[in-house]
């Protein structure tokens, strides 16, 4: 008996394996690279030509004329596309107020005079250490020091905040967010325009 | 036209639960058709195909199998998969579509990613963007996420026709019935669901990783110069399909659903956690509709349902309440308009608390241990939620038929202690339960436990085992636990500060994992050959309605009883004990 079902076994394997591993994937990916080819590519951000970043995955800025993102907790660099992943530490753990303290301290160096309390997404490591977002308290916390250090009005970098702003989705689901990477490269281009 | 944000959360609750349970009946009622072979559009369009894979593999599809061919069955199939999954592991560095050239799986590493696939636990102590190729994800996890979810549903589906048969000695045949799992209920879903993930921004690609000029450049670890940002990317949407709608869990990439690209928009958050509970609450009207009585389907659904709510009002508040020490640094994590405030550590923005704890509540009720967050950074009682309903054994909707027949292995103790209460021989579904079925149940409802306290307390005590801990104090062990609870009971989730991709975790969770599957499928197809032999007893004034509002209350009360009495101690060490900590540390 078990050698048949052995025979039997094998044979359905085969099957159910060339349908779900190699005939589904095939089959997705022909209909996602027809349908949605940007999207199944990874949402890229061109600019002259050349990719520029993802629209979903975010990048490491730490210059202050630049909006900051979620603090990344992926090795050995932050925002490493490669090797995703969050910080784990415990909510007591020492370490995490350590890194913390480190974090409050260069948003204020960075801005003495800005004395509003830190928004919490601002100084937490994200999950994935990739989050492309922050959320709109974040971002606003910023506009004093980036207008400042880029001699802009703080209107026009509101401006451009709110562009890049989502809503909920349906005014339900998940939470507004502000795309870092998208808010950056316009506030270049802003610089850029006014240059010329 | 936003609502006011207090109200956000459970609105946002409600919607999702009613969608889930709305649309559980006419699947639950479709599944039934098809494993009775009634017809059901697609089972009669597809039907050639379904034939063709019986000619191919010499099924005789009308024959039946007793409990034990049917075990059998189950087995070899599970082993074919799991010398699969490791040999596509091992030599992946000699085969196809690898495009970012990766080395070959170390053999412990694959040794736990083969169990976890086959038993559809999904543990992942792989990182799936530096260590599997395309093809070792498509041809094996991909495809374990289907059969080890089909597997499942074969089970429970031999222990429902445990119920509907007299007298007689066979359960079903296996192969039909994982067939018909396949072809007619998981891959049409898998494939509408996958199509609408890519759609949000999940990718579905052959190509090799993209670059990204980084817009400012940064120092590498050594000082070097870092201009360019790798973009991961791969056949991901098909996977993450099934990953949810299987109760499977495990990433494509190595932080799971919290990826972008795994799950960027609040839109594929839903869809995932929609299809993380559509299955499970289903089945419960297939096995309603296959006893010929819903309203029996239905007590099992909402007992579940009854222990969920409140998990999850425990687990968004722990966490909406934020970490008392960002309080002492002048951090602001009050809720607003313009920030989700509350305990942001390990979270991405786009979900913030509500659709984070949400999702948290649902995959370890589910026995999907897919992420969105860290749960190693949530505060003491919400990990303390995440692991309880894990170690309640994966019953409040469970895993795709493992979670039902884990519940109905629980609805027979039940009976056997209510009718211990009032001295009658206990009889559920018209079957009398008698001393051969409740130790068949002890075995289902004990093994797991014992695999998780004991693999926790000897993890505790070995150098090998300590030496994987990240955080310190409780924590820590807290972080064991979770990884005992969460292989014992095939969930996949972790307190992933804990590194468990070394020899002795890789070796121990392998075990508790296979042990947590299997010893728990086969006594329950034994007893689903047991019952399969009694006669029906008919219905008589005396006998306990199984559908009312006292028994799913008292159903409920079982379980819980039950879990809270086998994990109190252990979880008192950990998560409770923390718990205290934090008030001492801000009293």
């Amino acid at each position: 008996m078990i050698l048949k079902q052995l025979k039997t076994g094998f044979l359905v394997f085969v099957l159910l394996t060339l349908l779900t591993g190699a005939i589904y994937p095939l089959t997705m990916t022909a209909l996602a690279q027809k349908f949605f080819p940007s999207q199944a590519n990874g949402s890229l951000i061109r600019q002259d030509g050349k990719v520029v970043g993802s629209s979903l995955i975010g990048q490491n800025f730490g210059d202050p004329k630049y909006l900051w993102g979620r603090p990344s907790a992926t090795a050995p660099i932050p925002y490493n596309g490669s090797s995703s992943g969050g910080s784990n530490l415990g909510p007591l753990n020492p370490t995490l107020r350590n890194i913390i303290e480190a974090r409050i301290k260069k948003l204020k160096n960075a801005d003495p005079e800005n004395i509003t309390p830190v928004p919490v997404d601002l100084v937490t490591a994200s999950a994935s250490g990739l989050d492309p977002h922050v959320s709109p308290a974040a971002a606003f916390y910023q506009v004093p020091r980036v207008a400042r250090l880029r001699k802009m009005p703080e209107g026009e970098v509101q401006k451009i905040i709110r562009r890049y702003t989502t809503a909920r989705f349906l005014g339900l689901g998940g939470e507004p967010v502000v795309n870092v990477l998208r808010v950056n490269l316009e506030l270049d281009r802003y610089g850029n325009k006014t240059k010329s | 036209m936003n609502l006011p944000v207090d109200w956000n959360p459970a609105v946002q609750a409600f919607v999702y639960l009613a969608a889930v349970l709305v649309s559980a009946k006419p699947l639950g009622i479709y599944m039934a058709l098809i494993y009775e072979g009634k017809p059901a559009l697609l089972n009669q369009w597809l039907k050639p195909l379904e034939n063709f894979f019986y000619r191919f593999s010499g099924v005789d599809p009308a024959k039946g199998m007793d409990w034990k061919a049917y075990a059998v069955a189950m087995m070899i199939f599970n082993a074919l998969g799991l010398i699969m999954v490791y040999g596509l592991q091992r030599l992946q560095n000699f085969l196809p579509l690898n495009t970012m050239s990766l080395s070959r799986v170390p053999p412990d590493l694959a040794f736990n990613t083969a169990i976890s696939f086959a038993s559809n636990t999904n543990w992942q102590n792989y990182g799936g963007e530096r260590t599997l190729s395309y093809l070792t994800q498509m041809l094996g996890l991909t495809v374990q996420n289907f059969l080890s979810a089909a597997t499942g549903m074969t089970v429970l589906i031999a222990v429902i026709r445990g119920f509907v048969a007299r007298q007689a000695k066979e359960i079903g045949n296996f192969w039909v019935d994982l067939t018909r799992s396949v072809l007619y209920i998981l891959l049409p879903l898998a494939t509408v669901l996958a199509f609408f993930l890519v759609s949000q921004g999940v990718v579905q690609s052959f190509k090799p990783y993209g670059k990204a000029s980084l817009v400012q450049p940064l120092k590498g670890e050594t000082g070097q110069d870092v201009s360019e940002q790798i973009l991961p990317l791969g056949p991901a949407a098909s996977q993450i399909a099934i990953k949810q709608l299987g109760t499977n869990g495990g990433g494509f990439f190595s932080v799971n659903s919290a990826h972008p690209f795994e799950n960027p928009t609040p839109l594929s958050c839903l869809l995932q956690l929609l299809a993380i509970l559509l299955i499970p609450a289903a089945l419960c009207y297939t096995f309603g509709s296959m006893v010929g009585d819903l309203r029996q389907g239905r007590a099992l659904l909402l007992a579940m349902t009854l222990i969920f709510v409140p998990c999850l009002l425990v687990c968004y508040l722990a966490e909406q309440g934020g970490n008392p020490v960002f309080e002492q640094l002048g951090i602001d994590q009050s809720a607003n308009a313009l920030q989700p405030g509350g305990n942001m550590e390990g979270k991405e923005a786009r979900f913030g608390i509500t659709d984070s704890a949400l999702w948290a509540v649902a995959t370890t009720a589910a026995s999907n241990g897919s992420v969105n967050s860290m749960h190693d950074s949530y505060m003491p009682l919400g990990g303390l939620i995440a692991m309880w309903l894990i170690e309640l054994g994966e019953v409040i909707y469970g895993g795709v038929g493992s979670g039902l027949y884990g519940m109905i292995a629980f609805a027979v103790l039940a009976v056997f202690i209510a009718g211990l209460m009032v001295g009658r021989t206990p009889e559920y579904l018209g079957k009398k339960i008698e001393a051969y079925e409740i130790k068949m149940v002890s075995l289902v409802i004990l093994i797991p436990p014992i695999l998780v306290l004991l693999g926790t307390a000897v993890s505790v005590i070995l150098p090998a085992g300590k030496s994987g801990i990240l955080n310190p104090g409780p924590h820590g062990f807290s972080e064991v636990l979770y990884a005992f609870s969460s292989a014992g009971n095939n969930n996949g989730s972790a307190f992933a500060g804990l590194s468990g991709n070394r020899f002795y975790y890789n070796v121990a969770l392998g075990l508790a994992m296979f042990f947590g599957r299997y010893w728990l499928a086969i006594p329950l197809l034994a007893l689903a050959g047991s019952l399969a032999g009694k006669k029906t007893v008919p219905q008589s004034p005396g006998t306990l309605s199984t559908h009312t509002p006292i028994f799913i209350f008292f159903l409920a009360a079982v379980v819980l009883i039950v879990g809270a009495l086998t994990f109190f101690p252990a979880l008192a060490l950990g998560p409770i004990a923390e718990h205290l900590m934090f008030k001492g540390s801000t009293a």
